[in-house]
């Protein structure tokens, strides 16, 4: 997602199970609806000396189907297979 | 639909004639449509198939003065003209299209937040359209394309048809077209690709989209799941993907949707049509190569490889399906 108040690029981190989108210009932090109250209950937790839980498994955003291409570079195919392969071509048709 | 019969000879001088011209340039000659520019304007044959009510109606939505700045509008108002033998046929302003040399330049952020703009006008009121809006014809475009595959000389390639047939089999009825989407009550484009962004007017004007043909009520998330479907198979890079997405989420935000295809993972909802569209883009792949007498080349066969992990994860759960965009 891009970031509302910059339109710069939004980066997902994952904090203790919670998803931040955190903008790589301005470093300002959105948080999805849940998300405020997962931290406050994360919080609470960490007050009453529990552990947090551990973090799960990093998931990069932006996400995609289990069935996508295992590789999601910075660059698409078109960019470095030559503009006129079939990549360049299926953008353009049915 | 291309390369799939020979080229009228009469067509594009009956194009010229109806902007008042003997000849013209040819912008595009496929069996689905023929585009012939004279100047400023371009006169488009739709598919002899088009049935001419509902092509009526689309056109009504596209000189509709909501989708203002979003459809381009088409200069003879009026629903289509007939051709001598029958096509139907409408005249346009000329705009200019995204190079096809340099996808690279594509309008992301133009193209997610004319979509969004699209599905978030209201529809006109029933007065004021010349019919009931009919539905998209994405799902339908899907099923030809896999009987187009199943028409074509296998060969060598069936392995590969047989593959997209696996992936095809695992999608909702919905996407193969064979049953209504769950609630279809947004205005789709139903065909977007870059093909389908000009500038008018051309050179310096605002990006519009075009070609209505498939336009209908659908879910939206359907226009959204061709760049999906380049995105997960590897055609298209992740910052061009999220330029895209994030102009679409910020305009239907701003028009006050939320979740759905606004929430921050949209994948849930365009899974479905993301898998149908690849499936599509496979079997035409499979199609055309069986056709020609050749391999499938890089993006079909990266298309052919998304079916075969579709196919291996058949057995998970499905995803739910949404309305709204």
């Amino acid at each position: 997602m891009m970031c509302p108040k910059c339109g710069a690029p939004m980066h997902t981190y994952n904090r203790n199970g919670v998803q931040i989108e955190q903008c790589a210009n301005c470093r300002g932090i959105f948080l999805d609806y849940g998300e405020l109250e997962a931290l406050t209950r994360m919080e609470a937790q960490w007050t009453q000396s529990a552990p947090p839980p551990p973090p799960p498994a990093g998931q990069a955003y932006p996400s995609g189907p289990a069935w996508g291409a295992p590789h999601h570079g910075s660059h698409g195919h078109y960019g470095h297979h030559g503009r006129h392969g079939g990549f360049g071509r299926m953008l353009f048709s049915s | 639909m291309s390369d799939q019969q020979a080229a009228d000879p009469a067509l594009p001088r009956a194009l010229a004639r109806l902007v008042g011209a003997t000849d013209g340039e040819v912008l595009a000659e496929r069996a689905d449509g023929t585009v012939v520019r004279v100047g400023d304007r371009v006169a488009k044959a739709h598919d002899p198939d088009a049935e001419a009510g509902a092509l009526a109606v689309r056109l009504g939505v596209a000189a509709a003065e909501p989708y203002a700045g979003v459809l381009l509008a088409p200069l003879r108002r009026g629903g289509p003209v007939e051709l001598p033998g029958g096509r139907s046929a409408s005249v346009w302003p000329y705009g200019s299209p995204v190079d096809p040399d340099d996808p690279g330049a594509a309008p992301w952020e133009a193209a997610g937040s004319l979509l969004a703009r699209l599905h978030a006008v209201p529809l006109p009121a029933p007065g004021r359209l010349p019919g009931p809006l009919p539905p998209m014809r994405g799902p339908a475009k899907a099923a030809r394309a896999v009987a187009r595959m199943r028409s074509a000389p296998g060969g060598t390639l069936a392995a590969a048809a047989r593959t997209v047939e696996r992936a095809w089999a695992s999608l909702p009825a919905w996407c193969r077209g064979e049953e209504p989407p769950p609630r279809a009550t947004t205005v789709c484009h139903g065909d977007f690709h870059l093909g389908q962004l000009v500038r008018h007017p051309a050179g310096t004007g605002d990006w519009h989209l075009i070609d209505v043909d498939d336009l209908g009520l659908g879910d939206p998330a359907w226009d959204l799941a061709r760049p999906a479907c380049w995105y997960a198979t590897g055609l298209l890079a992740s910052g061009e993907w999220e330029r895209f997405l994030g102009a679409y989420v910020r305009t239907v935000r701003a028009a006050g949707f939320r979740g759905g295809l606004a929430q921050a993972d949209p994948w849930p909802r365009l899974d479905a049509p993301a898998r149908a569209l690849t499936v599509q883009s496979a079997a035409l792949g499979v199609a055309k190569a069986g056709a020609a007498g050749r391999v499938p080349d890089e993006a079909e066969e990266a298309c052919v490889a998304a079916c075969a992990r579709m196919a291996a994860g058949a057995g998970q759960a499905e995803l739910p399906a949404h309305q709204g965009p």
